[in-house]
């Protein structure tokens, strides 16, 4: 039985949105122009094949579903269970049923910590437990352990190398039918970098992306890669699981405040006056709040809204999920002033083009100005702040849960991860694995929407061109 | 611009060899100080004895005020000894005729009980500007104002300070403030049923500062009738019913002595706006006193230079004298001159100052655990070799406190007298997995708890005969808890097969309400979840802030929630009460969060808590715990066990849960501090080094190909 | 100028009054003086009196905004909104809910905050702008092109393991400073050195390159070019010409950011245990402490309405083309 989540509901809202604006950006030549350039980029490509990870991963958790139960009821009907999965889940089941009693290393075939263990002979002794899944099926992982692990992971390699050259033989041979040329032709083009965008770059980047993943999907059927947690949950379960909080908070928060900014933006500019002068007054006010608390209070005041209506939030999730929409909400609230400045600026001087002289001469109707003409040309400032803003939030969401007023405590992030493994840095020997695993995965994320960024502005700002 | 670098490390150098360690957190002359060094993670928000009423307060308080009792230091059971007064008193009982009755008497025979206190002779108060006079016998600072005021930020700004001795009328002084319409003593309610007259004084007293609201309300003009003054150092304590937890609190700092020219001084004008007050700056005769008060930084208490001495205590149980406890027994107290807390909210920096030596004692935290102990085959708590070589020592106690999950009773699915409900909560007592719990999360320092009475207290029943017998079976010498299908067939019985509702056939979906946020939680919760799925139970935490979790409570529409109780005096009647119908949180905003209400076990608590400790005191707790083991409106939870570790250096350390004036019995060896905190915190200075050399050879090559082209002449 | 001050000074007013009702709206919704009284009053037998007997003595048993019963004036000054809003606009903070004056608190910690923030700043610029030279001065080559990914790389690290790891690396492997705590005096500067560090080190990456990217832009310029063609050396060019006018967007930037050194860092100081401004601040939301947190937004927008002022008159200081009016 689906369920769907507001921020679920948003989300796809988001990439029909994308969709859209492909469609209509295709036909538009001063739209495709910049993102042809942007293409031209080796490294802005890999980071979009690493991004575009990241959302399908994140789409998939965004397919949300009650799972039926195993028996009907009296009547036969199926029943569904309270709890709420996605897609994800069930990709990553064994991930997330396998969970430990507690701490224990990457790849570990032992916990982490003693514990008093009864032999069969009912004396007990005090030492390292095996554990329920991680090596669960060696019988001396002292020293099968190793070979294991090495075993596993080159057969993921050539399983990574296999699927790799498979898609660069498919890709070989799309392009030489498209190109009408032959095989070993394109072949070379590829090599030499000749193709109109850098495949080269993206076929990399996806090989080597195949091959940790297949070295994973080799391991963590039998080992917890990332090693497990105080309660014994994977920790790489964890860390996938904590990427749509990610994008989320990256991009809701900036659809979310787009439609007031654009639409301030672009009224206080092209009518100056009163109107400019409250909307001008609106965000100084708002921009002088420190940010910090405005979230702290706002996300209090839903905890009293959800304590109040405590009925009609039934599951741990919804309410989670509320919470990441109202923070989305705030942060948008807190940062759409930037936007809205920048795009007054650039419209106050719009406003005195020719063409937006000639159609208020001619008697065209404001509205219709502004979203004609004004609107189309301020759309890379929008397009850079969007791209901008992204990696900044993600990092945002780190420091929020570190003061209590991130997402909800029960939800998977990358900052909930980190707060609670601060702890665990005191331990000795450090338990280091989980600090390590949300660093990893927030890195990447971030490093790849920056070098995506940086491209994308330098596409779509001529006046930094060949600067950078 | 090289010689300036050379100048500064050198410079650095320099302060770095004369304050011992680089990375001493103390100024220099302080380390080798007969200084006691420990942490506080929150900052006090009451030190006015009559409003305190936590733990991290009374670190403070105990040792700056002296109430008439004290617990015996060493001795357990915790046994009340004479602090200021010279005897521990015995009530007197009068009966409606004003006729002294025997001690036996029933209790419905006695309408009035008296506690005489006799306080010792020359105890002096603590050097204070309220005491201050001048030459003509006037007090210096009683007549303040703002210009007086203009040159004081602190109360160390004053510069007269004088004493007094202390008299019966400050601990009168004190028990009256308790009314006092401005000050908020959490015992006030509580005592206004015992203390004969309080809570017309009350009254009386928000009359007269009606009157006169800007003037000083000066208590010794209005008599409560309850206490009395004798002679200077003799005072009664008038009680309208038997309540022989009295003396306890005695013990209690809301029973400690206040001076009036203490409230005179701190109530004049402008004082006030200079956050100059009693709940900031105390005033005792203690054997220390508080010298600094900065808990954005640190708390320093100072030897009272006017304290009346004490000496060791001589006597203790058997095991004290083999581990060297009585070494110092007769010898005059305090032994250490001056301690300072330091603030650490942070767990990790405040345990690694511990190791390096910068703090004298330390808890464990769950996340340190594995590095300080470590568990012998036989199941024993020891320090690790690391912890070995370092002197550190360790020390355990089960402490007088319960943790326990409470189930809302006036809820309609948890709740209530019906079987069902009865049945489900006993399935869920046995699912959720305590031991489990105290393992993961408490690193096996805790005791499952059998009923609501830790072990320590009386009423308490270890071994077979104590087991709580609905969770519990007894086996190989052990309490084992029941395996699994016997909550699965309870919840059959219940009317809930798999976790479902035999009716409706839809899973059974229950509320934990917490106001829990922070590291750490999120783990706690997805283990109670994994619980309750073990009876096919889904568990929704609602995890909210803290003032809506305690409108929940108030109102009853929590459901399951989590919560502790810390004995106020080892007495079982500060345990059952929390379970007494008439103290329900719903509707008489008491202490009984389950709101749990059963007529046999209000009569029985009735009776047993006015009895003296013995075996038919022990019979009617017996059948109290029987009551409530079989309604099960607490999972019982469990004690945890108090592990802490102090350096080789720190003497006399011995846990007592109840004395909070533990201070004057340490004893601290500077000098074997000062050599092992120099041995520890050796700097490493190489990766410095090496990050510089890098980022020069890095730098170099680009500069020296820059320069060639730079001069390089085009030809 | 004075009067463009003045002028600026009457707009804020507008904007202080509308951050007030914010700000009291948003607390007051969430926290109700029974609320508040509670959490002051601990957990431990709570009476109905006690909450009461505390909301009179605070003042917190008034209306909220109108007082239908008082006379005249005091309709509206006998509030709640009134008596704890408008007062701050004379920095009459009042008292925080656990009895403690706010003004006293705030310029007791206002001395940490800075002496973590201002070295921050200083040794900030430094070496940002160093950095920024050097890779701009080096554009193009290895040192560049590794200077910027270095760059990327540590912007797209969260600051919070560059606390984590300071703390664990200088402090508890190395011993060279204390792992947290606060001194005052001389003994401060032992304390500073590992926040300011981290501090350093997190905003490394964005500044860099934010400075090279500066330089760079003034480097294409028509007048630089101008200059090289006149045969003057590269460093010369970069010194006189191109890092003296890139200041002026620097200076200008640094001024805005002047006041909120006040205000501290909300992380680095509760991590270190810093008693400044920030830790206040998060203590405050912690113990849901309406007044001080109420009485920090306020502090908050008056020091960011006093770093916008500055801004425009230093413009006109530093770019004599800029007029005010």
């Amino acid at each position: 039985m689906p369920v769907i989540f507001i921020t679920d509901a948003f989300i796809f809202l988001l990439l029909a949105m994308v969709i859209g604006f492909v469609f209509y950006a295709r036909r538009h030549e001063h739209l495709r122009a910049p993102w042809r350039e942007v293409a031209k980029r080796p490294l802005a490509m890999s980071a979009a094949v690493v991004l575009l990870v990241y959302i399908v991963i994140g789409l998939l958790d965004s397919l949300h579903f009650h799972p039926a139960l195993d028996e009907p009821d009296n009547q036969g009907n199926t029943v569904y269970s309270t709890e709420i999965n996605s897609v994800l889940d069930l990709l990553l089941n064994d991930l997330r049923q396998n969970t430990e009693r507690t701490y224990s290393a990457p790849l570990a075939a032992h916990a982490f910590a003693k514990e008093i263990i009864e032999q069969e002979d009912g004396t007990q002794v005090r030492d390292y437990p095996r554990l329920l899944y991680g090596g669960a099926y060696l019988n001396n992982p002292e020293t099968e352990r190793v070979p294991d692990i090495l075993l596993r992971s080159f057969i993921g390699i050539l399983m990574g190398v296999f699927i790799g050259s498979i898609l660069l033989l498919l890709f070989v041979w799309l392009q030489a039918k498209r190109m009408q040329l032959n095989a070993r032709n394109i072949f070379q083009r590829l090599i030499k970098d000749e193709l109109d965008v850098p495949w080269y770059a993206i076929l990399l980047t996806v090989s080597v992306l195949l091959i940790i993943f297949s070295i994973i999907f080799q391991l963590s059927g039998h080992y917890h890669v990332f090693g497990t947690d105080k309660v014994g949950q994977d920790i790489l379960y964890q860390a996938v699981k904590s990427i749509r909080t990610g994008l989320v908070i990256g991009t809701l928060t900036t659809l979310v405040m787009l439609p007031f900014a654009i639409m301030m933006g672009l009224m206080a500019g092209y009518f100056r006056g009163w109107i400019d002068d409250v909307i001008q007054y609106l965000y100084t006010t708002l921009n002088s709040i420190p940010g910090v608390l405005l979230i702290a209070a706002s996300i209090l005041l839903l905890q009293v809204y959800i304590g109040k209506h405590e009925a009609e939030f039934t599951s741990l999730e919804q309410r989670a999920d509320l919470r990441l929409l109202f923070l989305c909400i705030i942060l948008g609230i807190t940062s759409w002033t930037g936007l809205c400045r920048l795009l007054r600026a650039e419209t106050l001087k719009l406003r005195e083009v020719d063409y937006v002289q000639a159609a208020k001469a001619f008697g065209v109707g404001n509205f219709k100005i502004m979203m004609r003409h004004l609107l189309p040309n301020v759309m890379h400032i929008v397009m850079i702040s969007i791209v901008l803003d992204f990696s900044g939030l993600v990092l945002a969401e780190a420091v929020l849960s570190y003061i209590n007023i991130g997402v909800d405590p029960s939800m998977h992030s990358w900052g909930n991860m980190i707060n609670g493994a601060r702890l665990e840095m005191a331990r000795d020997p450090v338990v280091w694995w989980s600090l390590a695993a949300s660093f990893i995965f927030m890195f990447l994320l971030v490093l790849a929407a920056n070098l995506f960024s940086d491209a994308v502005r330098d596409a779509f700002d001529p006046r930094l061109r060949g600067i950078d | 611009m090289p010689n300036i670098i050379a100048t500064l490390f050198f410079c650095i150098f320099i302060s770095g060899c004369d304050s011992a360690a680089w990375n001493n957190p103390y100024s220099a002359e302080e380390v080798k100080q007969n200084v006691y060094y420990d942490s506080f993670s929150e900052r006090p928000k009451h030190l006015d004895p009559v409003s305190s009423y936590s733990a991290n307060e009374y670190v403070f308080l105990g040792q700056i005020y002296e109430p008439p009792l004290q617990y015996h230091f060493l001795k357990r059971p915790y046994e009340l000894i004479p602090l200021t007064a010279t005897s521990v008193p015995d009530p007197i009982y009068y009966d409606e005729q004003g006729l002294l009755i025997e001690r036996s008497a029933r209790e419905e025979d006695i309408a009035k009980v008296v506690y005489r206190i006799n306080l010792k002779k020359n105890i002096l108060f603590q050097p204070h500007p309220a005491f201050a006079k001048d030459a003509n016998n006037q007090y210096v600072y009683h007549d303040l104002d703002e210009e007086k005021l203009s040159n004081i930020y602190q109360l160390s700004d004053f510069n007269l300070v004088g004493t007094r001795q202390l008299t019966a009328h400050d601990y009168v002084y004190q028990i009256k403030r308790m009314a006092h319409p401005k000050v908020h003593s959490p015992i006030a309610g509580l005592m206004a049923k015992y203390i004969l007259g309080l809570s017309e004084y009350a009254k009386l007293l928000s009359e007269a500062l009606e009157e006169n609201p800007h003037d000083f309300l000066d208590l010794r003009k209005y008599d409560l009738p309850g206490v009395k003054v004798i002679d200077e150092h003799i005072f009664e304590i008038t009680l309208t019913q038997k309540y022989p937890q009295f003396r306890y609190w005695l013990s209690m700092y809301f029973f400690s002595p206040m001076p009036w020219e203490a409230d005179y001084f701190y109530s004049q004008p402008g004082m006030n706006d200079k956050n100059i007050t009693l709940d900031w700056y105390p005033i005792g005769t203690g054997a220390f006193m508080l010298k600094e008060n900065n808990p954005n930084r640190r708390m320093v208490l100072e030897r009272n230079p006017n304290f009346h001495g004490e000496a060791y205590p001589t006597d203790g149980d058997a095991e004290d004298y083999a581990a060297g406890l009585l070494e110092d027994a007769g010898k005059p107290m305090p032994f250490i001159d001056k301690a300072i807390y330091s603030l650490e909210k942070e767990s990790i920096p405040a345990w690694n100052k511990f190791l390096q030596g910068y703090y004298d004692t330390s808890g464990i935290v769950s996340d340190s655990f594995d590095q300080a102990i470590t568990f012998s085959a036989a199941g024993e708590a020891e320090l690790t070799d690391e912890m070995k070589e370092k002197d550190i020592r360790l020390k355990t106690a089960v402490t007088t406190s319960s943790y326990y999950m409470g189930f809302n009773m006036v809820d309609d699915v948890v709740g209530g007298d019906s079987d069902r409900a009865r049945l489900l909560r006993r399935a869920i007592s046995i699912a959720v997995d305590y031991e489990e719990f105290i393992s993961i999360f408490a690193n096996g320092r805790g005791e499952s708890a059998q009923g609501p009475i830790p072990p320590g207290i009386f009423g308490h029943v270890p071994g077979e005969a104590g087991i709580n017998h609905y969770v519990y079976d007894w086996q190989n010498n052990k309490a084992i808890r029941k395996p699994i299908e016997i909550a699965k067939e309870l919840m059959t019985k219940a009317g809930y097969p798999n976790g479902r509702d035999e009716t409706t056939g839809k899973p059974l979906t229950l509320n934990l309400d917490t106001p829990a946020a922070g590291p750490g939680t999120k783990a706690r919760f997805d283990w109670l979840r994994k619980q309750f799925a073990k009876i096919g139970i889904n568990l929704v935490v609602r995890a909210t802030d803290y003032n809506r979790f305690q409108e929940k409570m108030r109102k009853g529409t929590a459901q399951i929630f989590q919560w502790g109780w810390n004995a106020d005096y080892p007495d079982p009647e500060n345990f059952f009460f929390l379970l007494y119908g008439i103290n329900a949180k719903v509707g008489h905003n008491g202490e009984n969060a389950a709101n749990y209400q059963n007529d046999e076990y209000d009569e029985l608590f009735n009776q047993m808590k006015s009895m003296e400790n013995g075996e038919a005191r022990q019979a009617v707790i017996n059948d109290m715990v029987e009551i409530v083991r079989r309604d099960a409106p607490w999972l019982w939870g469990f004690h945890p066990v108090g592990f802490s570790l102090h350096h080789g250096w720190y003497k006399n350390s011995k846990p007592n849960l109840m004395a909070n004036n533990t201070l004057k019995y340490k004893r601290i060896d500077p000098e074997s501090r000062y050599e092992k905190q120099q041995q520890w915190n050796q700097a490493v200075w190489w990766p410095v080094v090496v990050i510089i050399l890098i980022l020069i050879f890095v730098i170099l090559p680009a500069a020296i190909s820059y320069r060639r082209n730079e001069t390089r002449s085009i030809s | 100028m004075i009067s463009y001050i003045l002028r600026r000074i009457l707009y804020a007013v507008p904007i202080l009054i509308g951050v007030n009702v914010i700000t009291f709206m948003l607390f007051f919704v969430v926290n109700t003086p029974d609320d508040m009284a509670r959490m002051q009053l601990g957990m431990k037998r709570v009476t109905d009196e006690a909450i009461l007997k505390w909301k009179e003595e605070r003042g917190y048993n008034k209306p909220v905004v109108w007082n239908s019963e008082a006379q005249s004036f005091e309709k509206i000054t006998n509030t709640i909104f009134f008596e704890n809003s408008i007062k701050l606009f004379v920095f009459d903070f009042g008292r925080s809910d656990n009895g403690r004056d706010i003004s006293y608190d705030i310029s007791q910690r206002m001395w940490p905050s800075l002496a973590i923030t201002v070295p921050s700043l200083l040794l900030g610029l430094f070496s940002y702008i160093s950095f920024g030279l050097i890779l701009a001065f080096f554009r193009g080559t290895y040192v560049d092109v590794s200077g910027v990914i270095l760059c990327v790389i540590m912007m797209s690290i969260s600051g919070l393991f560059y606390i984590i790891g300071g703390q664990y690396l200088i402090g508890k492997t190395l011993h060279l400073v204390p792992i947290s705590g606060y001194d005052t005096g001389w003994e401060a500067i032992k304390f500073t050195i590992l926040p300011v560090v981290v501090g350093l080190v997190g905003g490394i990456g964005a500044s860099t390159r934010w400075y090279r990217t500066l330089f760079l832009e003034e480097m294409n310029k028509d007048y630089v070019r101008t200059a090289r063609a006149k045969g003057l050396s590269e460093t010369r060019v970069l010194y006189q010409h191109v890092f003296m006018n890139g200041l002026i967007p620097i200076l200008t930037g640094v001024v805005v950011l002047l006041p909120t050194l006040f205000i501290g860092s909300l992380i680095i100081e509760s991590f270190f245990a810093i008693p400044g401004l920030g830790s206040y601040t998060i203590d405050a939301i912690n113990a849901q402490d309406f007044a001080i947190v109420r009485s920090m937004v306020f502090l908050g927008s008056v020091l960011y309405i006093i770093g916008l002022i500055l801004t425009d008159i230093s413009y006109t200081l530093v770019d004599p083309r800029v007029r005010l009016n």
